[in-house]
């Protein structure tokens, strides 16, 4: 910064044109001067770019994950609702009651597929709708009989892996064009369809790929497991040469943990002997062209749509498959080309939660139209559930608002009236600087101490529920309470002497013009602080998990001191669950949690917009 | 019983309200100015006298009649109790309470039934003379208020007192709530150092409480060795290191340009975008974190041929680096731009670039309120819960390697205290001990950074 100094203009400088900066040297200074002022503003640029980079990974990953559990699929099935099956001496509620509605659902599914005759089978069909179907249908009769009595079909939700299935996330699925004619063997077993052209072909040459990536994958493991190998190898190694400069009871420690080593490398050997073979079957049989394949539930499945039926492809060749017929022909007479039809579905079904079956049934109830998507009104109106389709978040909802009503019950009128006697009253001694220091030190206490303190006082000594609102919201107001007073504090601060002056001088109080003047003033920057740190109460999570409020809690709760949980604890929960659905579900959840966030940091703007007074 | 009254005497408490209003201009006669204080005060100093003693009376009553009519319930059945052991006596009376009042029973007998038959009877008592109690409180005192409303009376003094006593008790609330986390900690904590001894917990090097016991119900005394804090401790700060390798450029390069660079526009939706993802709950950043980070950071750790955990630090530090960005860039921000213009005007006008204003003047100018920023933001990264809880391992490693898995202090108190537990075993008493922990080393990272500001803070203007 001090070339002007360190580089005066020579005497006789050369040329015009050159400013200052007449010699080499100071030209390149600078050049590298200007160079690093860009390099340092691009570094902040960056900086901003990657915090708003973040903002909105995470933003679309929610919101891309939440946008299917929005809606849900109902299938509309038959049922046997009549009063003759139901209560034929029609004797109310009480028999009612007692109705084997699973049954009811039962019967209406099988009506509709009545090919299906296997135990196992009917198993798959029982599946592939919610299980709570049959608690809807009772409650519905028992909320509405004379509605509901009668009824001949019944939308029921569909189980969730069911559901994913039409909203197209369970696997990639491919239809081949056919060209040549069909023909089969038989309408019913198993069965070998025959085309009079190559149109099984491309379908091999799929499958033929899939296995060489599955090679090339179980090459990568083994190639991992001998890497583990080893490594295990290196470290009995170092075991071994540490183990004579060790005390006894260090060196018993190493003699197990090469033990444990050795038992490992065993598995390991057995396991990378097991691979070799895999991946030599799998080079083999991926290489070897033209040749018959065998389908088994790691390659894609091929399933043949001809003649009314469907057939699972179990081996495959150019010309021809053979399979299972799972819906049965209606003949065996030849279909031309383009009459008939293949699909691929291309995820392995050992990968997938819904196996070939499931899906073809699923297929004819599409094609029957009696499935629908609908809004997801089960997601907003029930509480937990261990049935990814039925589980809801308003139990939570709810939970989260007996929570907030405690805590700004609370922390409100504690946090005004510490900020009015700290502000306005206090004089300046002892104990109110403790005060002050304590307020500024509970501001950056971690939030899962304050549960900590919860759990020993409010639980264990006062013996107050567990799991309930009442307990979490005093909790929350404990945290919220710094929060409250620093901005109540501010707001007070910021009303102008005039105004006490002006109220003292007319003769009030000083309590007078604090609640009469100065406090109506504050109130909106008290009411801002307020909001900000009810939402900052209602994203909270940590110190709720240590009071029980992680409980698994199917009722919604109806007061403050019935066990609940709240909304970030429910999202919490889900996320543990492996089902898709429920991850959806959590960034669904996500998306609840953050609108309400949105709307009370909008509120708190537009109040400090709209009452805001510059003095 | 508690709420009912309670309402009883907030119904007293805005009658008498009205009627001291009332009475005080019935005694004023037409001329209100000869009153001392306005009627309402009158008011307000009836309601006091007539609700605030038996309201005391109540709270007092409420929380004391548990325990002694626990006591007298005891002293009917001390013989039967001889035999017992402390937690069989308490599942005893829960028992009793539970029958007498509608609850879970895990079983009943006959003792129990006697007993139950007692804790209704007591209760019946005390309630009702507690209630009888109440209402006389409420009648002498609102006699006692009634008869002396003259128009002398200073109530609007007596009244202001009891709203500053009121106000003062508010205010110490915050100093309450200090002492109880302090005391709650230290009194667990001393409960714990008396199984596991103090230094095995500071020093040692194996934290597996899990295994500290031999089954499930059983009484065995913890084995110490396996509550060594030292793990939790590395991969707390490790986890912190990661978070604030990402947070504390990137928050304070924001704040730089944010305060030195941007233009208006920039800033008015910059600002924004560090607000939202500061108001962003944890528990989705922890969701982030394992659902959509750690399964990326896995991926591309195999596609280079590395042992990614799925669980590793990096993940968890990473995420809780980018939660962390806007309260370091915020509190740089702030002390940015309180250096005074005049010490960058005087900068730029001996030539040097902007960049370099800000490095060789700002910067050094405004270093204690950073570096205290950047103190805040450990100890904030340090007591952060959900990110860890959710992204973070179980496994107490002590590694450095950044693609494995640590665990923190946090997620163990959350791991020790979730589910079930029994108050008095080592693992839930470790928990507390892990809180004190936690509390100590925030609270003095904190009291750090308030010093380095008070300390090097230059005054300018």
């Amino acid at each position: 910064m001090t070339d002007v100094a360190a580089s005066p203009p020579a005497a006789g400088a050369p040329s015009q044109g050159q400013g200052l900066h007449t010699s080499d040297a100071a030209r390149k200074r600078l050049k590298a001067r200007y160079a690093s002022e860009a390099r340092f503003k691009f570094f902040g640029i960056a900086a901003v770019l990657t915090a708003a980079f973040f903002l909105v990974l995470l933003l679309s990953t929610i919101v891309g994950q939440a946008i299917p559990a929005f809606n849900q699929h109902y299938v509309t099935i038959p049922v046997d609702l009549s009063q003759e099956s139901l209560d034929p001496n029609n004797e109310g509620e009480a028999v009612l009651r007692r109705v084997d509605y699973d049954a009811v659902v039962r019967n209406g599914l099988r009506s509709l597929f009545p090919y299906v005759e296997s135990r196992g089978d009917r198993r798959t069909l029982g599946g592939l709708v919610s299980s709570g179907s049959a608690v809807r249908i009772r409650q519905a009769v028992l909320d509405d009989p004379d509605a509901t009595i009668g009824q001949t079909s019944f939308a029921v939700p569909l189980d969730d892996v069911a559901d994913l299935y039409f909203k197209g996330q369970v696997s990639e699925e491919r239809f081949v064009e056919t060209t040549g004619e069909a023909s089969p063997t038989g309408t019913e077993g198993t069965i070998q369809i025959l085309s009079t052209a190559n149109d099984f072909r491309d379908l091999l040459a799929d499958v033929k790929d899939f296995l060489g990536e599955q090679a090339d994958e179980v090459e990568r493991e083994l190639a991992s497991r001998e890497r583990s190998l080893e490594r295990a190898e290196i470290d009995i190694v170092s075991y071994r040469d540490r183990m004579p400069e060790e005390g006894a009871d260090r060196r018993e420690f190493f003699e197990d943990q090469v033990q444990i080593l050795e038992r490992g490398i065993n598995g390991l050997n057995a396991n990378i002997r097991d691979l070799t073979a895999e991946l030599a079957d799998l080079r083999a049989r991926s290489t070897a062209a033209g040749a018959d394949e065998v389908l088994t539930t790691e390659l894609p499945s091929i399933l043949v749509e001809i003649n009314g039926g469907v057939v699972k492809a179990s081996s495959i060749n150019a010309t021809a498959v053979e399979g299972e017929v799972i819906v049965p022909l209606t003949t065996t007479a030849a279909a031309s080309g383009g009459d008939w039809s293949i699909r691929e579905v291309v995820l392995p079904e050992r990968n997938r939660k819904l196996d070939d079956r499931s899906l073809i049934y699923l297929d004819q109830l599409a094609a029957e139209e009696r499935v629908e998507r609908q809004f997801n009104m089960i997601f907003f109106s029930s509480g937990a559930s261990r049935e990814a389709e039925l589980a809801g978040i308003w139990g939570a909802v709810v939970g989260s608002f007996f929570t907030m009503i405690v805590t700004l019950s609370l922390a409100f009128p504690l946090g005004v009236a510490a900020a009015i006697y700290l502000e306005e009253f206090a004089p300046k001694n002892r104990l109110t600087q403790l005060i002050e220091v304590n307020i500024n030190n509970l501001a950056a206490v971690p939030s899962i101490v304050f549960g900590l303190l919860g759990l020993a006082v409010f639980l264990n000594t006062f013996g107050l529920p567990r799991s309930a609102p009442l307990v979490g919201g005093m909790v929350l107001a404990l945290l919220t309470l710094p929060t409250i007073i620093i901005a109540s504090r501010a707001a007070l601060r910021a009303v102008p002497p005039s105004i006490r002056e002006g109220a003292l001088g007319v003769g009030a109080s000083k309590l007078q013009t604090v609640l009469h003047h100065v406090l109506p003033l504050a109130m909106p920057g008290i009411l801002t602080g307020t909001i900000i740190g009810m939402a900052q109460a209602l994203g909270e999570t940590a110190p709720l998990l240590m009071i029980g409020m992680v409980a698994f809690i199917v009722d919604i709760p109806s007061t403050p001191v019935d066990p609940s949980t709240v909304l970030p604890v429910q999202i919490f929960m889900w996320a543990d669950f492996p089902e898709v659905l429920f991850r959806q579900k959590t960034s669904a959840a996500i998306l609840v949690l953050l609108a309400f966030l949105v709307t009370m940091n909008a509120l708190a703007v537009i109040l400090r917009k709209r009452f805001e007074r510059r003095w | 019983m508690f709420w009912l009254l309670f309402l009883a005497l907030l119904l007293v408490f805005a009658a008498s309200l009205y009627i001291g209003a009332q009475r005080s201009r019935q005694v004023a006669g037409p001329n209100t100015h000869v009153l001392h204080s306005r009627p309402s005060y009158h008011g307000g100093y009836l309601a006091i006298m007539a609700t605030v003693p038996a309201l005391g009376l109540l709270i007092i009553w409420s929380i004391a009649q548990g325990p002694i009519i626990d006591g007298m319930v005891v002293g009917q059945f001390s013989d039967e109790f001889e035999a017992l052991s402390l937690p069989e006596r308490e599942a005893f009376l829960r028992d009793a309470r539970a029958i007498a009042f509608g609850g879970i029973v895990s079983f009943t007998d006959e003792l129990k039934e006697a007993a139950a038959a007692i804790y209704e009877n007591l209760y019946r008592i005390s309630n009702m003379a507690m209630t009888v109690l109440i209402a006389l409180l409420v009648i002498v005192g609102f006699r006692r208020g009634y008869s002396s409303i003259e128009p002398k009376r200073r109530t609007r003094h007596f009244v202001e007192r009891a709203v500053m006593i009121l106000l003062i008790a508010c205010s110490v609330v915050a100093i309450f709530t200090t002492v109880g986390i302090v005391l709650s900690l230290i009194f667990e904590s001393i409960r714990f150092f008396t199984m596991i001894p103090i230094h095995n917990f500071l020093f040692g090097l194996h934290w597996s409480p899990q295994s500290a016991f031999a089954g499930a119900g059983e009484v065995v005394d913890a084995n110490p060795e396996v509550f060594g804090a030292i793990p939790l401790l590395a991969g707390t700060l490790f986890i912190t290191f990661i978070a604030m390798l990402v947070a504390g450029p990137v928050g304070l390069f924001a704040a730089i340009y944010l305060s030195d660079y941007a233009s208006n526009t920039v800033r008015a939706v910059a600002k924004p975008v560090l607000e939202v993802l500061a108001g962003v709950p944890t528990v989705v950043y922890g969701f982030f974190a394992a659902l959509t980070v750690a399964p990326f950071i896995r991926n591309s750790g195999e596609g280079l041929g590395l042992d990614v955990s799925s669980e590793s630090a990096l993940a968890a530090g990473l995420v809780m680096g980018i939660m962390i960005i806007p309260f370091v860039s915020s509190l740089s921000d702030d002390v940015i731009s309180a250096v005074p213009q005049s010490l960058r005007d005087g900068s730029l006008a001996l030539g040097s670039t902007k960049s370099e204003t800000i490095r060789r003047v700002v910067l050094p100018a405004a270093l204690p309120g950073i570096v205290s920023a950047m103190i805040l933001a450990i100890s904030r990264a340090i007591g952060e819960t959900m990110i860890v809880v959710m992204a973070a391992g179980l496994a107490a490693n002590l590694t450095i390697n950044p693609l494995e898995a640590v665990t923190t202090v946090t997620v163990q108190i959350v791991t020790l205290l979730v589910g079930d537990q029994e108050f008095d075993s080592a693992k839930t008493l470790a928990a507390f001990a892990l809180g004190l922990l936690l509390f100590c080393v925030t609270l003095t990272l904190n009291f750090i950074a308030l010093r380095v500001v008070q300390k090097y803070r230059e005054q300018y203007d």
